[in-house]
């Protein structure tokens, strides 16, 4: 594994910021652009990058779910890793891609390929490039929301947390319960919005008791569905932030 | 049981505004989840044990008896024969209820004293009986609670009452005991203990489930906390076990080993208060047993699993841990999903067993966090089993219409850069406008579940892309 700084060749890396940073909130992708170019990397960012097909897939539609897939595979070919700022995204990538393919060997090992240089954004800072020190400086206390796919799919429990304890100014609240679900669940909090309601009650509570400044996750599904019933709740003090954000600092 | 699991959405509805439910499910679900990570916690702390090492045992075992179900039930068949049992094999319900009633007649009951049994509950086996004119009495106290009141159905596989608090308990012996209130559960279990002794002692026919059969001995082993297992299986002359052909496993050796991991899972105990390996008919040289033992082998949708992608399933050995786990199930309890078994592993049997048109809410009533998964003893991949069921919705076509068009609309449209770019902005100032100016939407026609219970936070206002290309253009940054 070779260090940054260690060769004369940047790492290439590309970054998926996935469609809900697109769409919803551009600054977490920037923010991972720059912890990465922090890090020593040379980041590139395909234009052509839509979704990974992550809805489709968890909705059955395998057909739509391969051929993004495919896209995707092609887009990030050629690079050295692939960060995606979401456990949810990069789950799909590393865990989920490589079975899209049973009865197409050729893509599957494309597939397997991709899946092996692909890594969640805080898993990456911590596992392949070591760093020892991030951009950010914010200052407060902070409980961290374990989102479900980077929990069980890519074990990124303990990676966020290690770059966290590198702010002096941050102070870690752990919540109770902080591996369980927050209800997201994509199309599930659409489809059954009162189930999912009653499951981020109970998140939103376990957060309250800390009585953290913020609550600091690594996905957007959830930050989108804590917030907003945080707020809905009546709760406009408890700031809701993606990892990246509090890392890299303001641009 | 007839199935009611097409009407989940409005059950669950009705158990989210139920507030004594609600109450009832969180205190029941701390008990079950921090028992079962103290008894890992605790097996883990011994000198090379390992928890993880022990579910691929488990699973291992249990692959191989799926692997040669038909070997492994012959080989059963022969060793609880040559002990004096006879074995009868049901394709489904229905023959399970003739052929119980057929032995009960044979010998001339009128009364069966009942262990808990699910495959029973599959069946409808208490009503056959009671049709039949031979009394059910259930044994086993959840299930004693929910048969006197009104027949109730169990919410979960290994505690029937989860959904009960000791008040309701109370409440219902006083009523149907005619006795007074009591509000300790060690004086309401003396009670139900005194009730159901005489019935012990009058019934011709003790009938029970099987958690495992053991091959090499054509044994039936029972897991139980309560004792009435004992009872139902040693005092009545007759003893029918009803249980599924994939309950198998091959050895003692075997049963031990899956024997470390039920009760752990199950309970959080580290082995329940008995446990029972019951071999054959009463011997000359025994002093209690039965005279008469009928092991019924049932189908019911079992066998056509061997050999597909859903086949994991049939590793389940009924801990309810999934359940247990499931932020589902923890906030609709049991009873929503409408047919005999709940939470996740309730989720993938349901549509496999009572046809897929026929419980299509289920494989999507998750979030797929995989905290079932994780805690099955038995390694069953359920999230996967789910997101399966839901492809084969969509192979059948049966989901609706609007979500299979904006499915593959939307998947068009991102297949297609420049496209999705457009509609991407287009959207962001769509729901930029619906904000009005304020960093949040509170109502979206397009998602009104969502906005029913949360707030939408409000798009920054432009893309990631929109931004990026910019910075590209400004910078000379690298892209492709």
């Amino acid at each position: 594994m070779a260090f940054v700084g260690m060769t004369e060749e940047k790492m290439r890396v590309g970054l998926f910021v996935t469609c809900l940073v697109d769409l919803m909130r551009p600054r977490i992708g920037f923010a991972a652009l720059r912890l990465l170019e922090a890090a020593g990397c040379e980041v590139v960012v395909p234009s052509t990058q839509t979704c990974c097909g992550q809805p489709a897939f968890n909705s059955g539609d395998t057909r739509v779910a391969r051929a993004l897939a495919l896209k995707l595979i092609a887009e990030f070919d050629g690079l050295d890793y692939v960060v995606v700022p979401s456990g949810s995204c990069g789950g799909m990538i590393r865990a989920h891609y490589p079975q899209l393919f049973d009865d197409d060997p050729a893509a599957a090992a494309r597939a397997r390929a991709l899946a092996a240089r692909t890594f969640e954004l805080t898993d990456f800072l911590v596992s392949v490039l070591g760093v020892g020190g991030v951009p950010g400086d914010f200052e407060g206390t902070v409980t961290y929301h374990d989102s479900c796919s980077g929990l069980r799919e890519l074990g990124v429990k303990a990676q966020p947390r290690a770059l966290l304890a590198h702010m002096p100014g941050v102070e870690l609240k752990e919540m109770a319960a902080s591996e369980e679900c927050c209800g997201f669940g994509g199309l599930f909090s659409v489809k059954f919005g009162d189930i999912s309601t009653r499951i981020v009650d109970r998140k939103c509570d376990n957060i309250r008791a800390t009585g953290a400044d913020a609550v600091v996750l690594g996905d957007l599904g959830c930050m989108l569905n804590i917030e907003g019933r945080l707020r809905r709740r009546g709760d406009e003090r408890t700031r809701v932030l993606h990892v990246a954000e509090v890392l890299a600092g303001e641009d | 049981m007839r199935s009611q699991a097409m009407f989940f959405k409005a059950r669950a509805g009705d158990k989210l505004a139920d507030r004594q439910l609600q109450a009832n499910l969180g205190k029941a679900k701390s008990r079950f989840v921090e028992g079962r990570a103290q008894a890992v916690a605790d097996y883990d702390a011994a000198p090379g044990a390992d928890f993880e090492a022990l579910r691929d045992a488990a699973s291992a075992i249990r692959d191989r008896v799926l692997g040669n179900l038909d070997v492994w039930l012959e080989t059963f068949e022969d060793k609880a024969r040559a002990r004096g049992a006879e074995v009868l094999y049901a394709r489904d319900g229905a023959e399970i209820c003739r052929l119980v009633v057929d032995i009960a007649r044979r010998h001339g009951v009128t009364k069966a004293a009942k262990s808990k049994s699910m495959l029973s509950e599959e069946a409808g086996l208490n009503e056959a009986l009671a049709a039949a004119g031979i009394e059910p009495v259930e044994t086993d106290l959840g299930e004693y609670i929910l048969q006197i009141n009104d027949n109730e159905p169990p919410s979960h596989i290994i505690a029937p009452v989860f959904h009960k608090s000791k008040e309701e308990v109370a409440e219902l012996f006083a009523r149907t005991h005619h006795t007074p209130k009591k509000d300790d559960i060690a004086g309401m279990a003396r009670e139900a203990r005194e009730v159901l002794r005489e019935h012990f002692m009058s019934a011709e026919m003790g009938i029970s489930g099987a958690n495992f059969l053991i091959a090499e001995t054509g044994s039936v082993a029972l897991v139980t906390n309560e004792g009435n297992g004992r009872m139902v299986t040693t005092l009545p002359k007759v003893h029918v076990v009803v249980t599924g052909i994939e309950k198998l496993v091959p050895t003692l050796e075997d049963f031990s080993t899956l024997m470390r991991l039920l009760p752990r899972s199950a309970t959080g105990q580290r082995i329940s208060n008995y446990v029972s390996v019951l071999t054959g008919v009463k011997g000359e040289d025994d002093l209690d047993g039965p005279e008469h033992l009928y092991v019924i082998l049932v189908d019911n949708g079992r066998a056509s699993l061997v050999g597909t992608e859903f086949e994991p399933m049939l590793r389940c050995i009924r801990c309810g841990a999934c359940m247990n786990h499931c932020p589902v199930y923890q906030s609709v309890g049991g009873h929503a999903y409408g047919w005999v078994y709940p939470g996740p592993m309730g989720s993938v049997l349901t549509p496999l067993y009572t046809g897929i048109e026929n419980a299509l809410d289920l494989p999507h009533a998750s979030t797929l966090c995989n905290q079932c998964g994780v805690v099955c003893p038995v390694k069953i991949p359920l999230p996967e089993l789910l997101r399966k069921l839901r492809e084969k919705q969509v192979e059948l076509k049966l989901r609706p219409w609007r979500e299979r068009l904006a499915l593959r609309l939307w998947g068009w449209v991102a297949s297609r850069p420049a496209l999705y770019g457009f509609a991407a902005r287009t959207a962001v100032r769509y729901l930029n406008r619906l904000a009005g100016g304020t960093d949040r939407i509170r109502a979206l026609r397009a998602a009104p579940e969502w906005t029913a219970g949360r707030d939408l936070a409000a798009p920054e206002g432009r893309t990631f892309r929109e931004l990026y290309a910019e910075r590209v253009r400004h910078e000379g940054r690298t892209t492709r």
